[in-house]
């Protein structure tokens, strides 16, 4: 990041903005993706986008961390500001920046090392530890924040693609914050995960919340309901309304919205 | 002629299988395609095959078998004494055989009636002018016994290809009879022309592993023979190669270590020329050229890999090696005596392979999937990073696997080697120093004329088999790692 003010990790009021959209556009050459987005995104809150596939949330998402920028063809216009800060200014590194805004995959895509290494790679890449003491202190706790430090305190050297499905899902998760980021994106991050694994990752998203602002994209309404605070509906490339979670799917205002929460849209 | 005739008259008999059976099957249903069990395309195909198949093999079979079974009955009405000391009874044959070509042209010409070439108690002397005039090469005075013996074999020959006409076209009609008796509506008809499909695709599959199999074996049996002439101890560890021709006389020093040590240096020469540059380019094409540059590039860098070898001995011998000889030969630093040398043949053999390292490698990484490599950006990695720490490290077994195969290409390299580095077996550590490698002197010992049954000939085979034992041991070896690799992904 450039040197202007820093982020500083925000310590009080649960409702402060962390990310603020405004005007987005996306197009990939000549398909408007993402048409006038605008949401300002809290801290230390659980974000849902839902809405019928291909409206347009994982493009959004990627705009956070400019996921974007390693598709050739994709143009993205418009305003978006972490603390403030343009992060599509031409001062800002986007490598740097997605160190700042951590990212979790549909299918959990660990690296083909060791767990430790897993873990290890993005603070070894951005010189977060001095000695093998302190790496060895990053990774222990970036497994226990991941809620799989236990399963696999005993076996850091194996391959992390050796893990059940699940585990290898938390262990990107872990391997997210390990980074220390202030916002967290996950794509569908259940979608290819049983039943018990996805509880045991909702439920490490809500403890995620107390330190960061998590953005979760997902395709199923029980899963928004349960894990997110507020939650935007999207849909053909246009954000069509954005509140808290209980208003949204008790008392939606727009009609599209009440189509897609009772199934009439899909 | 009477051959290709044969052939057509198999396939119009199974062509007018195909169609009756077709027509057959659908007048049995009353035209009601409904009623049939296959496709009436099935009918006439399982008719064809039924009348074409075995006959055709028949008279394959029966081609090979007949001149074997007549040459060993025409050789009996040779005895021995008709042979001379300085022959053997395979020679002779050949004169018989071509003193039976040369009355096949002497009546195709006019010279000789049909009759004349038949009366057993012709005149030789008239006959042998007669043959050279119809042009007949024939190497040495006609005896009667070759004579003779010709004549069987003529008359032999005629007997067996009316039989073989005979009895192919009767199989073919029992074929198509028999297709077309069993041609009903509920005959199992797509079945059995899979089946005959599946033996077909069978029959290929055996015939590339039966080949195989058969060069392999020709390879040990001459290599047995070898070493039953020259003791495989002296073979291979000899460190000396002077083969001496049996015109000259002499023992021959045959050990293979000087041609091992040439072909494991210059090969080496070639691939650290070719597994960086080959790498590299491979990490460009697939992780930092736009499309634009790699539709030109790719396909730029494929034409590399098409050129012909010798093309690359040309560029070693007329381009490479004087180049090196300016800069390390007497003028420049004096290291270098001629153009051939180790480094010439491995600098172009390396270029020969990058194409090969390049595109494996290619392939390789692009099978790394994109999760990998998007799993690492979202962590704050550079391009270069990801690349380093992630993608290649994945990739690593297969990238070995391509190196292994580069390596076993380069063992069996001939052409460049006989141009670029000289013929001198040698064993030496200076690169500038002519080398030669096991396939260059395969080559050399067997192109002259020397006796296939000594064992300076004989030896090629013996290098071809090591040089088989370890391509093979590589291949298999990088096959092995680039299989596990794949497995990781799926
Ligand atoms: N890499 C890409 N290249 C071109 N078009 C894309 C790409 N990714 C997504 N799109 C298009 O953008 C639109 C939104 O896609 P996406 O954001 O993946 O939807 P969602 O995640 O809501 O299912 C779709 O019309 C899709 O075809
Ligand atoms: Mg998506």
């Amino acid at each position: 990041m450039y040197d202007a003010p820093h982020y500083t990790r925000q310590e009080t009021g649960v409702t402060d903005v962390k990310i603020k959209a405004q005007d987005v556009q996306v197009y990939y050459g000549d398909n408007h993706a993402i048409k006038d987005v605008t949401v300002d995104i809290q801290d230390k809150t659980v974000t849902a986008f839902i809405g019928p596939s291909g409206c347009g949330k994982s493009t959004f998402l990627r705009c956070l961390n400019r996921m974007n920028d390693t598709i050739d063809i994709c143009r993205v216009e418009g305003d978006i500001r972490i603390d403030g800060d343009d992060i599509y200014d031409k001062r800002v590194d986007p490598v740097q920046l997605r160190a700042k805004v951590g990212m979790v995959f549909q299918k959990p895509n660990p690296f083909p090392k060791s767990i430790y290494d897993n873990i290890a790679y993005g603070p070894r890449i951005h010189g977060m530890a001095r000695n093998k003491a302190e790496m060895d202190d990053i990774v222990e706790r970036a497994l226990r924040r991941g809620a799989i430090w236990d399963e696999v305190k005993d076996r850091l050297q194996a391959p992390g693609t050796g893990l059940s499905g699940g585990q290898q899902q938390r262990l990107c998760i872990a391997r997210a914050v390990a980074t220390e980021p202030e916002v967290l994106l996950m794509d569908e991050p259940c979608s290819a995960l049983d039943p018990i694994a996805t509880a045991q990752v909702e439920e490490l998203i809500d403890e995620l919340r107390q330190n960061y602002a998590v953005v979760i994209v997902t395709h199923s309404m029980q899963q928004a309901a349960r894990v997110s605070q507020k939650t935007a509906f999207f849909h053909l490339g246009n954000l069509v309304e954005y509140d808290d979670t209980s208003k949204i799917f008790t008392n939606p205002e727009d009609s599209r919205t009440e189509s897609y929460i009772t199934g009439r849209i899909g | 002629m009477p051959l290709l005739w044969l052939f057509l008259i198999v396939l119009a008999i199974a062509a007018g299988a195909y169609v009756l059976a077709r027509v057959r099957v659908l007048a049995m249903a009353g035209e009601n395609r409904r009623a049939l069990h296959s496709l009436p395309v099935y009918y006439g195909s399982n008719a064809a095959m039924k009348s074409g198949v075995p006959a055709l093999l028949v008279l394959a079979v029966w081609l090979v078998a007949q001149p074997l079974v007549i040459d060993t009955i025409a050789s009996g009405h040779i005895p021995d004494s008709a042979i001379a000391e300085t022959t053997s009874r395979g020679l002779v044959m050949a004169e018989v055989r071509r003193t039976a070509d040369g009355i096949d042209m002497a009546i195709a010409s006019g010279e000789l009636s049909e009759t004349a070439a038949r009366d057993p108690q012709a005149d030789i002397e008239d006959l042998s002018a007669r043959l050279s005039d119809a042009g007949a090469i024939l190497t040495s005075e006609i005896t009667p016994p070759v004579f003779r013996a010709a004549q069987e074999l003529r008359a032999l020959s005629a007997v067996g290809t009316q039989a073989m006409t005979i009895i192919v076209v009767l199989i073919a009609l029992f074929g198509a009879l028999w297709a077309l008796r069993e041609t009903k509506p509920d005959f199992r008809a797509r079945n059995v022309v899979e089946q005959g499909v599946r033996g077909l695709l069978i029959a290929a599959a055996s015939i590339a592993i039966l080949t195989t199999l058969g060069i392999v074996l020709s390879l040990v049996f001459n290599t047995v023979e070898f070493f039953r002439l020259y003791p495989a101890s002296e073979f291979f560890f000899g460190t000396n190669w002077a083969p001496s021709f049996s015109g000259r006389g002499g023992a021959s020093d045959l050990g293979i270590v000087p041609l091992l040590w040439g072909t494991f240096y210059i090969s080496l020469v070639a691939l650290i020329v070719a597994v960086p540059i080959g790498l590299f380019a491979a990490i460009y094409l697939s992780e930092y050229a736009s499309p634009k540059v790699r539709a030109v590039a790719k396909p730029l860098l494929e034409v590399l890999a098409g050129i012909p070898t010798i093309v690359y001995g040309l560029f070693a011998l007329l381009t490479v090696g004087p180049l090196l000889m300016r800069v390390f030969g007497d003028e420049g630093l004096g290291w270098m005596q001629a153009g051939t040398a180790v480094m010439t043949a491995g600098l172009v053999m390396g270029i020969m392979l990058i194409p090969f390292v390049s595109s494996l490698s290619d392939d390789i990484i692009n099978a790394v999937p994109q999760a990998l490599r998007d799993g690492s950006y979202g962590l704050g990695a550079t391009q270069s990073e990801t690349i380093r720490q992630v993608v290649l490290p994945a990739a690593l077994p297969g990238i070995v696997g391509a190196i292994l195969l580069a390596a076993s290409r380069a063992i069996g390299e001939t052409m460049i080697v006989v141009l670029g580095a000289g013929a001198a077996a040698r064993l030496s550590l200076n690169p500038f120093d002519a080398m030669t490698t096991v396939t260059a002197k395969i080559v050399s010992q067997l192109t002259g004329d020397s006796d296939f049954a000594s064992p300076e000939a004989l030896v090629a085979f013996a290098l071809g088999m090591t040089l088989f034992v370890i391509t093979l041991g590589l291949n298999v070896f990088a096959l092995y790692i680039v299989r596990k690799y794949r497995e990781q992904y799926e």
